[in-house]
């Protein structure tokens, strides 16, 4: 599990003079799901597609099993990618799709065709061979898709927003499916996506990207609870980022009030960002609070209210299964644990750390 | 399928087509099965057995399918070239295929017979350099050159478009599988571009089977392709009987060309345009 697979060093690609990826440094090990997750021209495609082979970046290598592949063709890599909207070969039988690779590899006649069996099995396709791709749905073609890319036996599958052009309930459908496969076929996988709950819900590691910068690595759980900067924090999930005064350890100063915290380390005196989960404000009567507001606004969203709080000139987002109407004073409690303090990015246009393990 | 649509917004068409379409073409069915008195015959039909008129549609069929291929040789590369730029080459694919259409046809065609004289603009720059004379004119050799120039862009265009509307990542998936770019071409650009191709041939074929105007300008009246002599029927024969049963069996092989042609497209939609 720990092994090193793939080393992406110090990988720079700019597009027509604009840097699209900035020294980026990026390790993955063996049979990982492993997310790039960042909104559209974060660099996340620009790097699966040079882990594929079809861009070269103008600086820095590809390491894949301790051998540099930088320059290598895509056809000679022992990955195999899923593209998104499926790119089937659509003058040719969904058989005949699942078998490209492996004929190009001169294997077998018997061989070919236990695969094929095989990998429609394992996609839940079974008996579909002699249909053409264009009358299948797009579920299914991306399943179909998958099955190609898989029979290759690659070490490493990569995705590239597989699931963007299918509907809600398929999508949750497909990334159960996609936790499956991986199980089933023990190989890694390497996944794009803009979607944060695909992201949160299918992956062991998740690398959250912007502007050609890598902003952190870690776990969902870390980088739900423990956002090591303002553009995370924003990113995933919803959340109240408020800038914050950290007086001193374990104290800090939002909107005029002092509020109670864990962290320590940021100095005495120095402006923060504080974010804070919606499901983490805590509505009490306006005497309990620490500080007093009024609900501005509420929905009903089935699992919880989703409410906004006007206190001190910040409107919080408050997530909670207690209604409280729009109007009725309410106190605002954060539990010290539930106060996540980030240091300021330094220079706007960095938008935050850039992280170099 | 939108049933809003007022169907008398057809009209127009519906009216221009019968008028220039279909009455013209039953005319010439009327015409080419009677005789001059107006009584039924095949002779017509049967015209296309002489000698001569067989050695028209003959050597109309075999200069339009050379002029076909050539097309097909010298089109095909260049659309993958131009779909392949990456700047938008929507501007040059319109000055390609724009451009020799300001100039009329007939003159264009023309200034090639000037060209290609004896004593012409080419011989005199041979002459110039040393080198021997080209005397192709009057000549198949100008005919096709006068079809391959005058129709190219017609097999340009529909390739170009099958090309580019391609997605990338077929292509892109197709190396990713393990082929090379040899048998990426062969087994997924060639096929995927194959309904461009065949509006290509047809829309260089078919013309250039009927053309008259080419091979009498570049042929002289020496060389006679079928529709020189369907020409001559109408003009200077004024029998519109025979001209009219050639031009039936003229139709007969048209339709049969792009039977077959529509037979390797697949798809049934065609690229072009």
């Amino acid at each position: 599990m720990s092994n090193k697979l793939i080393d992406l060093v110090n990988i720079t690609k700019l597009y027509d003079g604009v840097t699209v990826l900035d020294d980026l440094n990026l390790y993955i090990r063996e049979n990982e799901f492993l997310t790039l997750l960042g909104p559209s021209g974060c660099g996340k495609t620009t790097t699966l597609r040079i882990l594929g082979g079809f861009e070269q970046p103008e600086k820095g290598k590809v390491i894949f099993d301790g051998q540099d592949i930088t320059q290598l063709a895509p056809n000679k890599r022992q990955l195999n990618t899923v593209f998104q909207k499926y790119a089937l070969f659509t003058h040719m039988t969904i058989a005949e799709n699942i078998a490209f690779g492996l004929k190009i590899k001169k294997k077998s006649n018997a061989y070919i065709q236990d695969k094929i069996k095989y990998a429609l099995k394992l996609v839940n396709l079974e008996g579909y061979e002699n249909r053409m791709p264009d009358s299948l749905s797009g579920g299914q073609q991306q399943r179909i898709a998958i099955a190609r890319a898989i029979v290759n036996e690659p070490k490493v599958l990569l995705l590239d927003e597989p699931l963007g052009a299918l509907d809600l309930k398929l999508r949750q459908d497909m990334q159960y499916e996609l936790i499956r496969l991986k199980n089933e076929l023990g190989i890694t996988f390497i996944y794009v996506t803009h979607d944060q709950e695909e992201a949160l819900t299918m992956s062991d590691t998740i690398v959250v990207m912007n502007q050609g910068y890598i902003q952190q690595i870690g776990t969902p759980e870390d980088i739900y609870n423990e956002p090591q900067n303002a553009f995370v924090a924003d990113f995933i999930g919803d959340s109240n980022i408020i800038d914050g005064l950290m007086i001193e350890d374990k104290l800090v100063q939002i909107l005029g009030s002092k509020f109670r915290c864990v962290d320590t380390g940021f100095g005495t005196n120095q402006p923060v960002d504080v974010v804070i989960r919606p499901e983490d404000v805590e509505l009490v009567d306006p005497s309990l609070g620490t500080i007093q507001g009024k609900v501005t606004h509420l929905i009903f969203k089935g699992v919880h209210y989703e409410m906004e709080v006007m206190a001190n000139g910040f409107e919080w987002l408050v997530h909670s299964t207690k209604c409280f109407p729009v109007g009725t004073d309410v106190g605002i409690q954060v539990d010290p644990f539930n106060i996540q303090i980030m240091n300021k990015p330094e220079s706007e246009d960095e938008e935050a750390v850039i992280l170099d393990e | 399928m939108n049933k809003k649509k007022n169907p008398l917004l057809s009209g127009p068409y519906l009216v221009w087509t019968a008028a220039f379409i279909i009455i013209p073409l039953v005319l010439i069915v009327y015409y080419g099965l009677t005789s001059s008195e107006g009584t039924f015959t095949w002779a017509n039909i049967m015209e296309i057995a002489t000698p001569e008129n067989r050695k028209a549609l003959w050597l109309a069929l075999l200069l339009s399918l050379i002029s076909t291929v050539l097309c097909l040789i010298m089109a095909y590369p260049l659309a993958m070239i131009l779909s392949s730029l990456k700047f938008n080459a929507t501007g040059l694919i319109v000055m390609i295929f724009i451009i020799p259409m300001w100039m009329n046809f007939l003159l264009r065609t023309l200034a090639w017979q000037t060209l290609l004289e004896k004593n012409g603009v080419i011989n005199m720059m041979l002459k110039f350099l040393h080198l021997p004379a080209l005397n192709i004119i009057n000549t198949p050799y100008a005919i096709v050159l006068g079809m391959v120039y005058n129709f190219l862009p017609f097999m340009l265009l529909p390739i170009y478009n099958s090309l580019v509307k391609m997605d990338r990542n077929v292509i892109n998936a197709a190396r990713d599988l393990g082929a090379g770019e040899f048998q990426t071409f062969t087994k997924i650009i060639l096929p995927l571009s194959l309904p461009g191709v065949i509006s290509g041939i047809t829309m260089v074929f078919v013309p250039s089977l009927t053309t008259f105007v080419i091979s009498d300008l570049l042929g002289g009246s020496k060389i006679l392709l079928i529709g020189n002599v369907i020409e001559q029927k109408f003009k200077q024969g004024s029998n519109w009987n025979v001209g009219s049963g050639l031009s039936l069996v003229l139709m007969v092989f048209i339709l049969i060309s792009m039977a077959i042609m529509q037979k390797y497209d697949k798809d049934g939609e065609g690229a072009a345009f």
